[in-house]
């Protein structure tokens, strides 16, 4: 019976649908979408998934952070991984957008035999008339992006605009995370909303549009003939860097935990409260970083298909590369003489990082010279800290800040010529490093490492320092002490005890003992 | 008059300890998760390349109300589950236990004590 009447149903059903499927054919045969309509769509499609990637990075942020701090502060510290992406998201549509990427399809004039350009990603469609104006420029020169605030003007219909926001909106949430983790376990919750409008609408726009908005660093290769400008394929500097200069900057500015040093300046261990959490942690950012990396070819039609599977392809490589040399640094030299997992999952990290830039640019070989020695520069930064009484709960500093610097000088090393990368940044030539005979790359990277490093570093320093005297940036004492869960979020992380053993959340006449209820 | 042992056990012998109380016909017991050190002294450990030492170990108490003439036996089959012979193996003490009252029933003293399938049936059994 009920087979009979489903029947009646799918019947119909199935003959509807044929109708509809041989009348799209019949219509796409008629007037279909054009190649170029195709390709753009492709591309689109490949930067919104990417980017959707890229956004589940924050739960691994989430977990890393919150495993390696202590059971008393994971409400905080988890609440600061959640938050910071709905801060930023607001501050970046408000103005962050714009001051990175408003200059970004400005067309540049020629400069003597050097043909003009626009930086603005073609592959994402048409974008004329819109994010080419900006607010300070001195000739060449793009210092402050000044359109797209808020997304209006009409890009509410352009598909390629909205997919490039959201996909630059998620990249700036991993730098303005990493901090967090540096300055976990004694941050003030303020500082940290502070901090994150900071981060998301003033220092990342600024210093990253230098590089991605057609900013003076991406230029550099047309001014000053420094290869191709400043190269950072997914933003070893702009997003790690950048992070991790912050995050150095608050580490210093608000001290080390109490108890973390002791007065005759050894360090004690403050180890972390899952591992678990950390490892697991580590592993959705190694799959997230699949869309980070490949995802900024912003393309998957011509050149863009070679530079995102090159660029998958170097990921893996030098994120393994990255966790064997740091494991086995740690086994074999490190002090402990043990395969340190603590250190193996920034060693994960330190690869990817360093990796980032590169990614596009290199084979496989550099890829995983990369990781390997990003493995080994986590382990010592991770040392150096330490003895400079530097506090980082997580290893923000030695994850993102070192082996951003390697990333992007590795560029200037490793990258191979090949022919995917020709006519970056405006540059005839592809993007090669010393090791392929390109003398001039190396600088136009150090420039970036450079820049991002005293401007980032140093305005984050005085912000940071402006905290901490309006007495916003650091916890009371007893607070830290007793964990930041119930002072400053008002409820424990994990409540080991139920509600009703507080006396407070029950009746005083609470039910007898194996009365019906229980 | 009944006794209390309280054995302080490696958290990983606890279940061989359990089994051999259970043969020999200790019923209840209870189980606490302690922490703490004697002559072991701790552990060494590391944490991101940083040694540290951890000197309050988890160990495993077990609280068992017996009458007297039980002690002996029960002490000996606790040495014999829990004993590695390395440092940390735990230590026994035997304390006099003024009353036993059983809420339920409000049998005191050795009455108190007794199960069904206990020590002291087994042995009337035998």
């Amino acid at each position: 019976m009920r087979k009979r009447k489903l029947g009646w149903f799918v019947t119909p059903a199935i003959a509807m649908f044929l109708m509809f499927v041989v009348n799209g054919i019949v219509a796409a045969q008629t007037q279909g979408p054009t190649t170029d309509d195709l390709a753009t769509s492709t591309n689109i499609m490949w930067t919104l998934i990417t980017g959707f990637l890229v956004f589940f990075m924050q739960g691994g942020f989430a977990l890393v952070e919150t495993g390696f701090t202590r059971s008393k502060n994971v409400a905080h510290t988890m609440m600061m991984n959640m938050m910071v992406f709905c801060i930023g998201a607001l501050g970046y549509w408000l103005v962050g957008f714009a001051f990175q990427f408003g200059g970004v399809n400005f067309s540049f004039p020629a400069i003597g035999k050097i043909a003009g350009i626009s930086f603005a990603p073609s592959t994402l469609g048409d974008m004329t008339g819109h994010l080419d104006k900006w607010l300070i420029r001195f000739g060449q020169t793009g210092i402050l992006g000044g359109d797209g605030f808020m997304l209006t003007r009409g890009v509410r219909d352009m598909s390629g605009i909205l997919a490039f926001f959201l996909f630059q909106m998620v990249f700036m949430d991993t730098a303005a995370t990493i901090p967090t983790g540096a300055m976990a376990e004694r941050l003030k919750f303020t500082g940290f909303v502070l901090m994150g409008f900071w981060v998301s609408m003033v220092v990342y726009p600024l210093v990253g549009g230098w590089v991605w908005g057609g900013g003076w660093l991406a230029n550099l290769g047309r001014t000053a003939g420094l290869g191709n400008g400043a190269v950072d394929f997914a933003g070893s500097g702009v997003v790690h860097m950048i992070g991790g200069a912050v995050a150095l900057a608050g580490a210093i500015v608000i001290g080390p935990r109490i108890g973390r040093f002791n007065p005759d300046g050894t360090a004690n261990a403050m180890p972390g409260h899952n591992i678990p959490m950390g490892v697991l942690g580590t592993i959705i950012l190694f799959f997230g970083w699949f869309g980070f990396n490949p995802g900024s070819s912003l393309a998957f039609v011509g050149p863009g298909r070679n530079l995102a599977a090159n660029a998958a392809v170097n990921t893996l490589l030098a994120g393994g590369a990255g966790g064997m040399a740091a494991m086995l640094f740690m086994w074999w030299i490190g002090p402990t003489k043990k395969p340190d997992p603590g250190l193996s999952v920034n060693g994960v990290l330190a690869g990817l990082v360093a990796i980032t830039s590169p990614c596009a640019f290199v084979n496989s070989t550099g890829a995983v010279a990369i990781g390997l020695i990003a493995g080994v520069i986590v382990c010592l930064a991770s040392f150096l800290l330490e003895r400079l009484h530097i506090d980082d709960p997580v290893g923000a500093v030695p994850v993102h800040f070192f082996n951003g610097i390697w990333g992007l000088i590795s560029v200037g090393i490793f990258a191979d010529g090949a022919a995917s990368s020709a006519g970056w940044n405006g540059v005839d030539g592809p993007v090669t490093g010393l090791i392929f005979g390109g003398t001039t790359q190396i600088f136009a990277q150090l420039a970036e490492v450079a820049s991002i490093f005293v401007v980032v570093g140093g305005l984050s320093f005085l912000f940071f320092k402006l905290l901490a005297a309006l007495k916003l940036l650091r916890s009371e004492p007893a607070h830290e002490l007793m964990g930041l869960d119930v002072p400053e979020m008002g409820t424990q992380g994990y409540s080991t005890v139920d509600v009703h053993m507080h006396g407070s959340a029950l009746p005083r006449q609470s039910p007898r003992v194996g009365s019906p209820g229980r | 008059m009944s006794k209390k042992i309280e054995a302080i056990i490696r958290e990983e012998a606890l279940d061989a300890v359990k089994d051999a109380l259970h043969d020999l016909g200790i019923v209840g017991m209870n189980v606490f998760e302690i922490r703490g050190h004697g002559r072991q002294g701790g552990l060494d450990m590391s944490w991101r390349g940083t040694s540290y030492k951890m000197d309050l170990l988890l160990k495993i108490q077990l609280n068992i109300i017996l009458s007297d003439n039980n002690v002996e036996k029960t002490v000996e089959a606790i040495i014999k589950a829990a004993r590695t012979g390395k440092e940390g193996d735990g230590i026994i003490f035997v304390y006099p236990v003024e009353d036993v009252i059983r809420i339920r029933t409000g049998e005191r003293g050795h009455e108190a004590l007794m199960y069904k399938d206990d020590i002291d049936t087994k042995r009337q059994k035998k």
